[in-house]
């Protein structure tokens, strides 16, 4: 078999997890870790960018262990799941050369630290609660298992993106899952345990209920293969259909936080450490989106009476957690809280994508699932150099920043009218499309999610612009504390990544033309949904054999033998 | 011609509801053990329902050179039941820890309210008049002393004065002492 892009498609899962086993086997050389995974998320961008060009002239499949389709594992990367992966590996690389800075800054990658007894367990036998102070919770950060943890969640992204099967698509989530738990509790200090049982149990819950949704795809169609499924769904009795469908929902609505599942999101997320949150943020929830994009696309296209119902309902959800989430951001006084509260905002636009279905809504779904992967996960990043050089993230006692640190005025600036969509940025072409397709599809409710859309911008800019009054431009209404490293300058290391994700963002606006084309195309495969399924059954006729091709070939020679 | 059956067998299926009702039930509980249980429960439940979504128990998954005629079981739903088994026994054992942990930070395991039900509850507490009718009616107490009883985190908040919801929220060195079940609703240092 000669080179081709397919046999890259294992690489953004298999790399990060065999560096993780590294660098775990390498915990007491946190030097050697570090290169480990920067080398190892570093291929995956590569691997990404190369995919991203291979699929744009069609789907690319990759057969694992060369057992044909319907038996085997397949990889597939679509345009879809390649841009997906491009943006969610650029963005990993920037968090994790963040997070090394800042845990440089903070001395925490002491060696000899580091994987130490239990920690914190001397604290609560000598009676002290888990409230040690800043410093000394940062002593007992186990970062030894930070680096693999973090390889271990871009290997699940990785799966899920380029799962090709409902089954595979729950091992990625579960294995990004298991890494985000480990990463919401690091260390273990009282709040983490307080926050992350709650998130845990959510997860827990909405895995479970995927799992029973694949469970009944497979009772109703006998495969999990997502192409075949697409091929046999449309025989199976529509209750059951729709009963799969709104169970698939259920479950990936909790993980992208869709309004009445999100509860859990906004208390959650500000407590882990920053760069943590920032992945969480950009990265997370999108898994949920791109799951809801792929089964509702794929597996249920809008002809049937039933996914039309779905379709409203879908847009009523998307009107709730856009309205709700943004009032929510409103109403918080803390940047972190403020900008969770967006984040379940701002999945409503995607929903809103979803619904109206059909080219354009999906391309425009795309397009903004791209730009807010990267505009939400720099506004945490930002956030943690906020709270770097002002001491806490509090807007009623911050001030005067952009005085003290103009350029992470303006670091700030920038992405967050990209979020509210100021119009040459990004997140308003995004937006613009949204729009667009709304108005096109022109069903009142679709009017109505037109109008929603419009007012949550604005108040996305008031929340955004208060926050930026409140922490860059008005005076500090207390004297900032002064923080312990007041003199200090903000360590190159932390404001580079976030520059560079920030360029990133201003680039999505300056490359727009060719992005949002290629969303388009990316759409246009998606509601064909025949791209797909060719691209996994080669050749139609022969569809379903189960045989791989050698054994196919021997079984014939044995015939004409016989 | 291999013969796959496909009708489930109804006691797997009835065990699959009780296993859900159940576990579902403890879910719901304030214990992180309990929830655990539950999570326990329903995971089982979750991989039994994908185990006879594969067909009737009971037949061999691999014939291998037999008879062609003879019965058989579907081998892929048990080998997809098999890795979502250990995905459920390695979260089991991640909440397990958790548990644990909770345990030794606070004396008990419970899952606690998130900040904004604390701000809301402290709010409430300060404002009593929109508060106090319905509850007082029913319960003899206004809602901020139910709150205070309920909530033990809360009142450390309340004590340590201008201290910052979102910032640690454990108390002085004496917290934990106050968050034992013995001293809840005991007096204030």
């Amino acid at each position: 078999m000669t080179w081709s892009a397919a046999s890259l498609l294992p690489l953004p899962a298999l790399v990060p997890l065999l560096a993780a086993g590294l660098t775990l086997a390498l915990h007491r050389y946190a030097r050697v870790q570090r290169v480990i995974s920067v080398v190892a998320l570093s291929v995956v961008v590569v691997t990404a960018a190369v995919l991203v060009v291979a699929a744009d002239s069609g789907p690319v499949v990759a057969v694992i262990g060369d057992w044909a389709v319907p038996v085997g594992i397949n990889l597939v990367a679509d345009r879809l799941a390649a841009l997906m992966l491009l943006v969610s590996g650029v963005v990993l690389l920037c968090v994790l050369l963040y997070s090394m800075a800042q845990g440089v800054a903070d001395g925490s990658d002491d060696v000899d630290m580091v994987g130490e007894g239990v920690p914190g367990e001397p604290r609560a036998a000598d009676g002290g609660s888990g409230d040690p102070d800043e410093a000394d919770r940062r002593d007992l950060l186990p970062v030894a298992i930070y680096h693999p943890t973090f390889l271990v969640l871009a290997a699940g992204v990785g799966g899920a993106f380029l799962a090709g099967d409902l089954f595979n698509l729950y091992v990625g989530f579960e294995v990004l899952l298991a890494a985000s738990y480990v990463l919401l509790t690091l260390g273990g200090t009282g709040d983490r345990i307080r926050v992350g049982s709650v998130y845990v149990v959510v997860a827990l819950l909405s895995s479970i209920v995927f799992l029973t949704a694949v469970g009944l795809v497979y009772a109703a169609t006998g495969t999990v293969n997502l192409a075949q499924v697409a091929e046999r769904l449309p025989d199976v009795d529509p209750a059951v259909r729709l009963g799969i469908q709104l169970l698939l929902l259920l479950g990936f609505g909790i993980k992208a936080a869709i309004f009445p599942l999100s509860a859990w999101l906004p208390d959650s997320y500000p407590t882990a450490p920053a760069p943590v949150t920032a992945v969480f943020a950009g990265l997370l929830t999108k898994v949920g989106v791109y799951a809801i994009i792929r089964t509702q696309t794929l597996l249920f296209p809008a002809s049937g009476a039933g996914s039309v119902r779905v379709d409203q309902v879908l847009m009523v959800l998307a009107l709730l957690t856009m309205l709700v989430g943004i009032l929510g951001a409103v109403a918080q006084d803390d940047i972190k809280r403020l900008l969770s509260f967006t984040l379940v905002s701002h999945i409503g636009f995607m929903i809103f994508g979803v619904s109206i279905a059909g080219t354009a809504g999906t391309a425009a779904a795309i397009f903004y699932v791209v730009h807010h992967i990267t505009v939400q996960t720099t506004l945490f990043l930002v956030v943690g150099l906020v709270e770097r050089r002002g001491g806490t993230t509090s807007l009623d006692r911050l001030g005067g920043l952009a005085r003290v640190a103009p350029g992470l005025a303006v670091l700030f600036f920038i992405p967050a009218m990209n979020l509210a969509g100021i119009p040459p940025l990004s997140g308003f072409l995004g937006k613009v499309g949204l729009l667009e397709a709304g108005v096109r599809s022109g069903t009142p409710l679709a009017w109505t999610l037109v109008v929603g859309s419009v007012v949550t911008s604005l108040l996305t800019l008031y929340a955004l612009v208060k926050a930026w009054n409140k922490a860059f431009w008005q005076t500090a209404p207390e004297d900032l504390e002064p923080t312990v490293r007041e003199e200090t300058r903000l360590p190159r290391g932390m404001v580079a990544p976030t520059a560079a994700l920030v360029a990133f963002g201003l680039a999505l606006t300056v490359f727009a033309g060719p992005v949002y084309g290629y969303a388009q195309r990316a759409a246009s495969t998606l509601v064909g949904t025949r791209g797909y399924i060719e691209a996994v059954f080669p050749g139609g006729g022969e569809r379903g054999v189960g045989e791989s091709a050698d054994l196919g070939s021997e079984a014939k020679t044995a015939e004409v033998g016989g | 011609m291999i013969v796959l059956d496909n009708v489930p067998s109804a006691a797997l299926v009835v065990a699959v509801g009780v296993l859900f009702a159940v576990g579902v039930y403890l879910l719901l509980e304030r214990s992180l053990t309990r929830v655990l249980l539950g999570f326990v429960l329903v995971g089982n439940g979750a991989n039994l329902a994908l185990l006879i979504a594969g067909g009737r128990a009971g037949a061999a998954p691999i014939v291998g050179n037999a008879d062609p005629a003879v019965r058989l079981s579907d081998p892929l739903a048990q080998a997809m039941v098999l890795t979502s088994i250990v995905i459920t026994l390695a979260l089991t054992a991640f909440v397990l820890a958790m548990a644990y942990r909770s345990w030794q930070l606070n004396g008990h395991d419970e899952v606690q309210d998130d900040d904004e039900d604390r701000r809301i509850a402290r709010r409430a507490a300060r404002n009593e008049a929109a508060y106090a009718d319905v509850d007082a009616a029913e319960t003899g107490e206004t809602l901020d002393e139910e709150a205070a009883e309920i909530h033990d985190d809360i009142e450390e908040s309340l004590t340590a004065a201008g201290e910052a919801p979102g910032g640690s929220a454990d108390g002085p060195p004496d917290g934990p002492a106050d968050d034992a079940p013995g001293s809840r609703g005991g007096e204030r240092p």
